[in-house]
């Protein structure tokens, strides 16, 4: 019988064959945090750690609250500092040229890669699957307890088969087929399950929009996403890797899958999640016309290169109607921006450039909401309160979608861009 | 068996968000500070009147979104006895068996129950019993993390792994 995706990397971490249901011992290749690790620290040493098992397999990366606008947030990321320099943890990425969003971070500097267990103190750490990783997040605790003894028990996940097959229409981008499988499956629909993305449309597509999508699946509760990891791939983790140790593992022919879904690329259309539900899902053809107080691009599920590219095409040249916050997902995507003219179209178009980080999202700087506003985001929740105040409405759309309504002052359809229908 | 606590009841998919807000997540905070927030962008009476014992039950998918421990811990704190629901977002679920919060996953007393009854719970025989005498059976946990519950949580439980290891090291 045929094994999936992640019963593979399990088997092969456990050292045995296993499957769906069964439970693993198992040391990760990575195990990711972000300001968390500041609390994580504290666990570590109340547990009466010393020094953590491996500091060569723990990855910290600031995020969450940079650059620090409070003397908290400050003295959060001091005790980190000082907790990675005395602990010998050399993948510390602090406010620098490479560091960023911490899954962004993943990808980009080669901690994800296929065949690897990766385990987060986030709930996207998921993200890394686009590359062929199993990405699993955790809580803080337990992330304390992995850092001292090397292991984690895991149940070999169910796996949900979604085959996409065919070619996104013009001004539909991943996002909005991630947005329809989460209108389809429901907030709780892939709960325990690890989802395993084929068919052409997937394999088309950059490793960014892969990550996208990935970066979306705990929005359906799913433990884990993944997409077979293909040529670019083992190129962008080979230029970055400083371990060899990853290798190609992909389902069988014949694995057991708890259920198959087939989606028709040409049947995706541009879409929001309306709020307060991620699986609020609905054709952007409903909502044309919702008034908007802030566009805000960015982020760990749309802030890459080729997000910030999908805009500024929509924007040059011409002028925003309401304040747009743009939030690239690490400083390198930031710089390649400002290299390639990015940053100066959008600047011109009236945008907000923000640094790398996840503040807008979390409703924790730089670009939070008031009361009643209503803002199109490219980021991955839309829950009540959390970019702002409560009664705000957040609607998520992709990049296209949200330059083309920031352009118009309210959401509209990015297809009629293409037809010429900016006015 | 605990005393009986008083039933709050929630919908579905109550996120971690509305749990405890992302405005607080990152702010460091000292461990009976993180009650204050609890549920505040879901139910603002929830704060200002639980009492120790108290018991939430909710529909399907509690806890969906974050990984933040704070959403256990805010409720825990308040002293919280368990939280019963038709089904919990797994990182969820896992924080708490982490932070040694019971839950129990029973659609049956997730549909029964109403807001602001009095139940008590017998975790040893898997009963959730009513003021009228009434009982709801429920399924315990699952083998493998009984170890891990018994202890409390999970800083106790690898204490003790770590106790395992030296008394295994020194025989050796």
């Amino acid at each position: 019988m045929g094994k999936t995706f992640a019963e593979k990397v399990l088997s092969l971490k456990a050292g045995r064959s296993v499957s769906a249901g069964e439970i693993v011992v198992v040391e990760p290749d990575y195990c990711l945090s972000h300001e968390n690790a500041s609390h994580i620290s504290q666990i570590f040493q109340k547990i009466g750690a010393e020094k953590i098992w491996d500091p060569s397999k723990v990855v910290i990366v600031l995020d969450h609250t940079i650059p620090c606008s409070t003397e908290a947030y400050a003295n959060s990321h001091k005790i980190i500092r000082e907790f990675t320099s005395r602990q010998g943890i050399e993948n510390f990425y602090d406010l620098h040229l490479h560091g960023g969003i911490c899954h962004q971070i993943m990808s980009q500097e080669g901690y994800a890669a296929p065949g690897r267990l990766i385990i987060g103190t986030d709930s996207h750490t998921g993200t890394a699957g686009a590359v062929g990783a199993l990405a699993i997040g955790i809580g803080r605790s337990e992330m304390a307890a992995v850092w001292t003894t090397g292991d984690i028990w895991l149940r070999v996940p169910e796996t949900i088969k979604v085959v996409v097959e065919g070619q996104l229409q013009e001004g539909v981008y991943a996002k909005d087929l991630i947005l329809y499988l989460l209108g389809l499956l429901k907030a709780d629909g892939a709960s325990y399950q690890c989802i395993e993305y084929h068919g052409s449309t997937i394999e088309n597509m950059s490793i960014g929009e892969r990550m996208t999508i990935c970066n979306m699946g705990i929005e359906m509760d799913a433990k884990a996403s993944v997409c077979r990891p293909d040529k670019q791939v083992f190129l962008q983790v080979a230029s970055k890797a400083k371990k060899k140790e990853y290798q190609y593992i992909w389902a069988d022919e014949g694995a057991v899958y708890a259920k198959e879904i087939h989606i028709r690329a040409e049947d995706i259309v541009p879409a929001v999640a309306k709020p307060n539900r991620v699986d609020n899902y609905s054709p952007v053809t409903e909502v044309c016309g919702t008034r908007i107080d802030q566009a805000f691009i960015g982020s760990c599920t749309n802030g890459r290169l080729e997000d910030l590219h999908v805009a500024a095409d929509i924007l040059k040249g011409r002028q925003i109607k309401v304040r747009t916050i743009v939030n690239p997902a690490s400083y390198e995507v930031l710089h390649a921006a400002v290299n390639d003219g990015t940053i100066s179209t959008l600047l011109e178009a009236g945008c907000t450039v923000s640094p790398p980080g996840c503040g807008p999202c979390i409703g924790v700087s730089g670009g939070v909401l008031g009361e009643n506003e209503v803002c199109i985001s490219t980021s991955n929740r839309n829950f009540r309160g959390r970019m702002g105040s409560r009664s705000a409405s957040v609607y998520l759309a992709s990049p296209a979608t949200a330059a083309y309504s920031a352009l118009c002052g309210s959401i509209q359809d990015p297809r009629m861009f293409k037809k010429g229908g900016y006015v | 068996m605990r005393d009986a606590g008083k039933v709050w009841k929630y919908g579905d998919d109550v996120n971690t968000d509305m749990i405890f807000p992302g405005r607080y997540t990152y702010i460091p905070m000292k461990e009976n500070e993180f009650g204050k927030y609890a549920l505040e962008d879901l139910d603002e009476r929830f704060a200002a009147e639980v009492e120790p014992g108290d018991i939430i039950v909710a529909g399907k998918n509690w806890g969906c979104g974050s990984a933040r421990e704070q959403a256990v811990k805010t409720l825990k704190i308040r002293g919280v006895q368990a939280i019963i629901a038709k089904s919990f977002a797994r990182i969820y679920y896992r924080n708490c068996l982490n932070e040694g919060l019971a839950v129990i996953t029973c659609p049956e007393a997730a549909e029964l129950l109403n807001d602001g009854e009095q139940i008590s719970i017998d975790f040893k025989e898997g009963v959730i019993i009513r003021e009228n005498g009434d009982k709801i059976a429920f399924s315990p946990y699952p083998e493998y993390v009984k170890g891990l519950v018994e202890c409390g949580g999970i800083i106790p439980y690898v204490q003790q792994r770590l106790k395992e290891r030296e008394t295994k090291g020194r025989m050796e």
